[in-house]
């Protein structure tokens, strides 16, 4: 097996294979952080912006020209606050408890597609290895509420656990579908199965699942309307309340590496990733282009979902608890379920998709 | 020794380590993770025997959502450390006989195993990259072992079901959402209007009827 690539190989050939190895995806991983939390850096820009001007202001312009170097002025003022740890807090989860919301958000992109033929681990149960590290993030936030000693933060926590478990079955039903639709756990041959541009997305066929996914994503991130565990007008920031200077910055990180994340997640499942909407289409030849695929088509899907979060957080008011938990437990998972049964018929007649 | 049983040993030590942490911390919540710990070691002791499907499935089922709700829960608890201790020295001769008898257990299967010279099948068997464990397991589960699988899910569905009628009570007096209800609403049976000629009361009536007539439209809603 090639674990390294021979460009790679030989910059490295007077290093024993295993050491060459990790110097490689050592580097890998550090070039991948870096461009995501470049890109959430600007992703708080751009929310601030967008939600600006969804409501008719025009949000930060101060910093750079058009605000643009806002990011790093708010990554300034964080780094130079004290950090306070409360006196009754339990110092060593209070300290860990961010790393633990931001580690799994990290990890789980070694197994995103970025673009034709390049995965940073391209294993075999792919979809497995995100839900079941997308289900450990929930550890940092509880860990936070309670590590904190703070009524608040606990009840933040609380709230955080059992929404994050009514959403992951919600997602992880819609997944099932997918895995359906594919016949596989692999994420490239996720999006391989989807091949024939725009109208053979497996959105097409899986428009309930894809609206449960989505949804349970926002809801799994933490995101308006679904963000009663800050509810800043009930329990003042929840789960984060104690946290200041870089300690909160980890945590709003790991949030919108979530975002992210999930707005990547959807765009492989349901709309082909890195593949081209005009895949296949008799394009004449000057445009041909535009039916290569390629990591544009995804960071434009990814960009589209991530205005959707930041669209939905400007519409639509908060919801309230027990509605959150109905949404979840009465109204996803029936619908998952039953989209799965028609999905099987589906399958069983050969219909759709499954035609060939 | 081979990298493979470096990361073995490291990890297996590590393993140990947070188990002993599991009977040893004094506060449960740091029992539980440390179990939460011990379980994401011993997924990837997996890992290394090429299982990635279990390693993967165990920190999804225990890790992600069995030991949340253990954590949950053991949060909520207000358990008093001191009366939890009271009864040590009391248990603590029927606790070392359960350890006893579990050790005998677990050595008795070692040594059946070892009779049985089943030594080779016990170690990892290097497989070409295109193996897929997760496919091997599928194929497994859904072929020979159907029934047994079959049976297994019913009876979660089973202790799921029992689960949520042991828990489920009506009580008085809880302000319950119904959605249905709210949504079947209709004007007519909240509000009546009503029509009054304003000007004709100015008029003519003394002031008395009208304050008369006030209560009665409240009433009548």
């Amino acid at each position: 097996m090639n674990l390294v690539p021979e460009f790679a190989a030989e910059l490295l050939s007077f290093l024993p294979a295993w050491v060459q190895a990790v110097v490689w995806y050592g580097v890998v991983a550090l070039v991948l952080f870096i461009s995501i939390i470049l890109m959430m850096a600007f992703l708080t820009l751009i929310e601030r912006r967008v939600i600006g001007s969804i409501q008719a202001r025009i949000g930060p312009n101060r910093v750079g020209p058009n605000g643009i170097l806002q990011p790093f002025a708010d990554v300034l003022k964080l780094l130079v606050k004290e950090i306070v740890i409360p006196s009754s807090a339990n110092k060593i989860l209070f300290i860990v408890a961010p790393l633990l919301a931001l580690i799994p958000a990290l990890c789980t992109w070694a197994v995103v597609p970025l673009w034709p033929g390049f995965t940073v681990a391209d294993i075999n149960a792919g979809l497995l290895y995100i839900l079941a590290l997308t289900s450990a993030g929930v550890y940092g936030v509880i860990l936070a509420g309670w590590a904190a000693n703070s009524k608040y933060a606990f009840l933040g926590a609380m709230r955080a656990a059992a929404q994050m478990v009514a959403y992951e079955i919600a997602m992880g039903f819609a997944l099932v579908g997918v895995i359906m639709a594919a016949g596989s756990l692999n994420l490239g041959d996720i999006i391989e199965a989807q091949r024939g541009g725009f109208f053979s997305y497996f959105f097409w066929w899986l428009i309930p699942l894809f609206v449960v996914y989505f949804i349970s994503g926002i809801a799994e991130t933490n995101r308006a309307p679904f963000d009663v565990v800050e509810g800043e007008s009930e329990i003042v920031a929840g789960f984060h309340v104690e946290y200041s200077g870089m300690a909160f910055a980890v945590f709003f990180v790991a949030e919108y590496v979530n975002m992210i994340l999930i707005s990547a997640l959807t765009s492989v499942f349901f709309f082909g990733g890195w593949l081209s909407p005009f895949d296949g289409w008799p394009l004449p030849s000057w445009l041909a282009w535009l039916g290569a695929p390629s990591f544009i088509w995804l960071f434009i899907k990814v960009w589209f979902f991530l205005f959707c979060f930041l669209w939905f957080r400007a519409t639509f008011p908060r919801y309230r608890y027990d509605q959150i938990m109905r949404l979840g437990w009465k109204v996803f998972i029936p619908v998952t379920l039953v989209w799965i049964a028609v999905e099987m018929l589906l399958a069983h007649y050969k219909i759709g998709p499954w035609a060939g | 020794m081979t990298i493979t049983e470096i990361l073995f040993y490291a990890f297996a030590a590590v393993l140990v380590v947070a188990a002993v942490g599991v009977i040893t911390a004094r506060n449960p919540v740091h029992a539980a993770l440390f179990l939460v710990f011990a379980f994401v070691n011993s997924a990837v002791i997996w890992l290394l025997l090429e299982a990635e499907f279990l390693a993967i499935v165990l920190v999804l089922v225990y890790v992600g959502a069995v030991m949340v709700l253990f954590l949950f829960v053991v949060m909520m608890l207000d358990i008093n450390i001191a009366q939890m201790r009271e009864g040590f020295t009391r248990y603590a001769p029927l606790g070392l006989l359960f350890a006893a008898i579990v050790i005998v257990e677990i050595g008795s299967v070692v040594w059946v195993k070892h009779l049985g010279g089943v030594q080779e099948s016990a170690a990892a068997i290097a497989q070409d990259p295109d193996y897929s464990n997760t496919r091997a397991l599928g194929e497994l589960l859904y072929t020979q072992y159907l029934y047994p699988f079959e049976l297994a899910a019913v009876i979660l569905l089973l202790a799921i079901v029992a689960a949520i009628v042991l828990t489920m009570r009506r009580r008085e007096g809880i302000k319950q959402q119904d959605i249905a209800a709210q949504v079947a609403v209709r004007a007519q049976d909240r509000i009546r209007i009503i029509k009054m000629d304003a000007d004709k009361a100015s008029e003519q009536t003394p002031a008395t009827e009208t304050t008369a007539g006030a209560p009665q439209t409240e009433a009548q809603r």
